[in-house]
């Protein structure tokens, strides 16, 4: 008896190690094949025009012009460094980023609770939050654009008959900006919203029941079970909407033109002006180049913020 | 546990395993898709391998929307019934870079279309750029594509080096839009016709004649979100002054400090004391004059259609001389047909490019309805476009054209237009003083100007 399972274990456990390692290499050849044209399509269209956009940035590369034209060497870089425009440019897209995140993180959470909470037409709320999300940004820019008109359109109209004179909303240097926050805030809070809403149903109601018995109120319950356990939600929120808004180009481009006179103008639309108005899309590069360095310097100062806070949690 | 794990059984008792249904349908798509690619594998082909689509074909490109567009479709259409053997494919891309942008690729990338259109402005830097074919006067005389019928002055502009490389169609001058009647009971009208402004006070008193009748405003120009209009508007009453912005193709910035001075201060003027509104975008200022709120607008005179449909009493006449005593000057621009550059010589297709060019000409009458002042002599010259009313009014505005200066960077819809105009649009919004807005060009042109040609 004990003669007999002895070999068994012996000869079980050689097999299972060859059965883990037949298994792993049978798996990954059809993965690596259901993957292949995935990888095909990434390197063709991203990659590689990534990386020959960080080689065009190095040549005087121009639009009218077939191949790389003259080497520049880092003169593109230098001039993009000196440059007020860059430098402005980078100021209006960050200006638009602290605009438009903090309200559409916590406006996105409150309509979020909101929504969790209404008895009846649950469905209702949460698609006339979400829908203007699905539209595209031509049609957004067009309803907004006739909205702010000046003296015609349907905001100045209503405040007028409220006896409030409108701010000058797309032709003042300083109110322009925030016309567009207001746009976009509009236009994206429902993917925050439906975010959080997903957060919401993961919260088990015992908590809830729980503090109610303990005499919390409900405000309380909200400061001390709900927001931190959305804390994740919270995190990758706020990310997705840092990087979303500095990439901001489609609002200034339809809407103000970058205008007026250049106020709003993000720095994807200065890439855009550089490349494609000016012909210039080696010096284009290169601006795109220095704004991947910000992307990057923010998103990594962002994680290091997160991990220090998932490990003090 | 019956049957095999994931097949369906019908009432029949036949069963369709999801393995076989999925193949099925493979096959079924395979089958559809192969169908299908035969029969666009034509286009495919062509398109990997840049051969024509079919013998006795003419593309075209242009960028004309709105009431340009439809009656660019006319003369298209004129042309296809006048010319059963050939295929027009016409193709509209929205006016401005993304036109130029696609033209300049496309020729780049040796897939041109037969015949553009472009701006003259425009049309300098793509020779530079040995983006377009020269036009030679023996193939242009079998065609009767000669100087003498075209407007002397559009045809030299269009020059380059003494050779030709357009046809220009157009001149569409900056003019001057005005409510007949407003103006009737403002006391300016002499008969028919207004009486011509011919110095500042003169245009001041105008002004404020006819705001006093609208109870509104005086005049209207577009200021938000535009960078042309003011661009435009500054340009007319500058060059009347005799002023100049470049020099050496863009090389160096040569603004007078004094006369651009003088200009924006006059123009800072009518939006202060409200004589124009302030805050009047592209549409706004269409619906204020067309509304009857402002008894003046200044714009292009390819406006006229709308007017005209919403049936106002409306007049034009060129743009005002305020300064400019007998050397008048009003900002325009130019369309002109020119043909991209393309590998190979076909003579067939170049025979074909240019009977299109001459039908377009011919049919400068459909084109004139939309405003323009023509260059085709044969048909501006004669009786029945002086009949044409308001449009003979201003002809003479397209003699006294003023392009925007040379320079890689210069032209409609150009950097240079923007640069300008964002500064001028910003006094006359009132956010930017006159020495402010002038520094600014001055600045940003001069990095323009410095910065080596990608062309």
């Amino acid at each position: 008896m004990s003669t007999e399972a002895i070999p068994r274990a012996r000869t079980d456990a050689p097999r299972r190690v060859a059965a883990g390692t037949r298994r792993v290499s049978d798996e990954s050849r059809p993965a690596l094949g259901f993957l292949a044209p995935f990888v095909l399509l990434y390197l063709l269209f991203v990659i590689g025009p990534a990386l020959y956009g960080l080689l065009m940035s190095f040549f005087h590369t121009s639009l009218v012009k077939p191949g790389l034209n003259g080497f520049a060497g880092l003169s593109n870089y230098s001039e993009a460094l000196r440059s007020a425009d860059f430098w402005s440019s980078l100021w209006h897209t960050l200006w638009f980023t602290i605009l438009t995140t903090p309200p559409l993180v916590v406006l996105a959470l409150g309509f979020a609770l909101l929504a969790d909470r209404v008895g009846f037409g649950r469905w209702f709320f949460r698609f006339a939050f979400f829908a203007p999300y699905i539209l595209p940004s031509a049609v957004v820019a067009l309803i907004w654009i006739w909205l702010y008109t000046p003296g015609l359109g349907l905001l100045d109209t209503a405040l007028g008959k409220v006896g409030l004179t409108a701010p000058n909303w797309l032709g003042s240097e300083n109110f322009a900006m925030i016309s567009l926050a207001i746009t976009t805030v509009w236009w994206t809070l429902g993917f925050n919203f439906v975010l959080y809403l997903a957060g919401l149903q993961d919260i088990p109601r015992e908590l809830y029941e729980a503090a109610a018995i303990d005499g919390a109120t409900p405000w309380q319950q909200i400061r001390t079970i709900t927001v931190p356990l959305l804390g994740r939600t919270t995190t990758l929120v706020a990310v997705l909407q840092v990087i979303a808004s500095l990439k901001v180009f489609d609002q200034m481009y339809l809407i103000t033109l970058g205008g007026p006179n250049f106020k709003t103008r993000s720095i994807l639309q200065l890439v855009y002006d550089e490349g494609f108005t000016n012909f210039r899309t080696g010096y284009a590069a290169a601006i795109s180049m220095l704004f991947f360095v910000v992307v990057l310097a923010v998103s990594a100062g962002w994680f290091m913020l997160v991990r220090r806070q998932e490990r003090e949690v | 546990m019956r049957g095999e794990p994931g097949s369906v059984r019908s009432a029949g008792g036949s069963a369709i395993s999801r393995r076989s249904l999925l193949r099925g349908a493979v096959a079924a798509g395979v089958g559809i898709g192969a169908a299908s690619l035969t029969g666009c594998s034509v286009p495919v082909l062509n398109g990997l391998t840049a051969s024509r689509e079919e013998p006795g074909t003419v593309q075209f490109w242009n960028l004309f929307g709105g009431g340009d567009g439809v009656r660019m479709q006319q003369m298209l259409d004129g042309y296809r019934r006048s010319h059963p053997a050939v295929t027009l494919v016409a193709t509209t891309l929205t006016w401005g870079n993304p036109y130029y942008t696609k033209l300049s690729l496309a020729t780049v990338g040796d897939k041109p279309p037969d015949v553009a259109v472009a701006h003259l402005t425009r049309m300098r830097n793509l020779v530079a750029g040995g983006l377009l074919q020269e036009l030679r006067p023996d193939d242009l005389d079998r065609f009767g594509l000669t100087r003498d019928k075209f407007n002397p002055q559009t045809w030299d502009a269009g020059l380059v080096d003494g050779k030709v490389y357009a046809i220009p169609i157009d001149t569409h001058p900056f003019v001057m839009f005005y409510n007949t009647e407003i103006c009737q009971k403002a006391g300016l009208m002499d008969g028919d016709k207004i009486r011509p402004i011919t110095s500042e006070a003169a245009f001041a008193d105008a002004m404020r004649k006819a705001k006093a009748v609208t109870g509104g405003y005086g005049g209207v120009v577009a200021v938000i979100n535009e960078n042309a209009t003011p661009w435009r508007i500054f340009q007319s009453l500058y060059a009347q002054l005799g002023g100049k912005m470049l020099a050496d193709e863009g090389r160096e910035v040569v603004v007078d400090d004094a006369k651009a001075s003088q200009v924006l201060n006059l123009l800072q003027g009518l939006t202060k004391d409200g004589t124009f509104p302030r805050t009047a975008d592209y549409q706004g200022s269409i619906a204020t004059f067309a509304n009857g709120q402002a008894g003046f607008l200044f714009q292009g005179e390819w406006e006229i259609t709308t007017f005209q449909t919403a049936k106002m009493p409306f007049s034009m006449a060129p743009f005002p001389n305020v300064y400019g005593g007998s050397n008048y000057a009003c900002q325009a621009d130019s369309h002109t047909l020119v043909l991209p550059r393309r590998p190979g010589a076909d003579p067939a297709q170049l025979d074909r490019s240019l009977g299109f060019i001459r039908s377009m000409l011919d049919q400068s009458k459909t084109w004139a309805e939309g405003g323009h002042v023509p260059s085709w002599l044969p048909f501006r010259d004669s009786d029945e476009y002086k009949q044409m009313t308001p449009q003979s009014y201003y002809a003479a505005a397209a003699d006294a054209a003023v392009y925007d200066p040379d320079g890689w960077y210069s032209g409609s819809g150009s950097g240079f237009e923007i640069v300008t105009g964002a500064a001028i649009g910003s006094v006359l919004s009132g956010q930017s003083t006159p020495a402010t807005a002038l520094r600014q060009i001055r600045t940003k042109l001069g990095n323009l100007a410095a910065t080596a040609t990608p062309i």
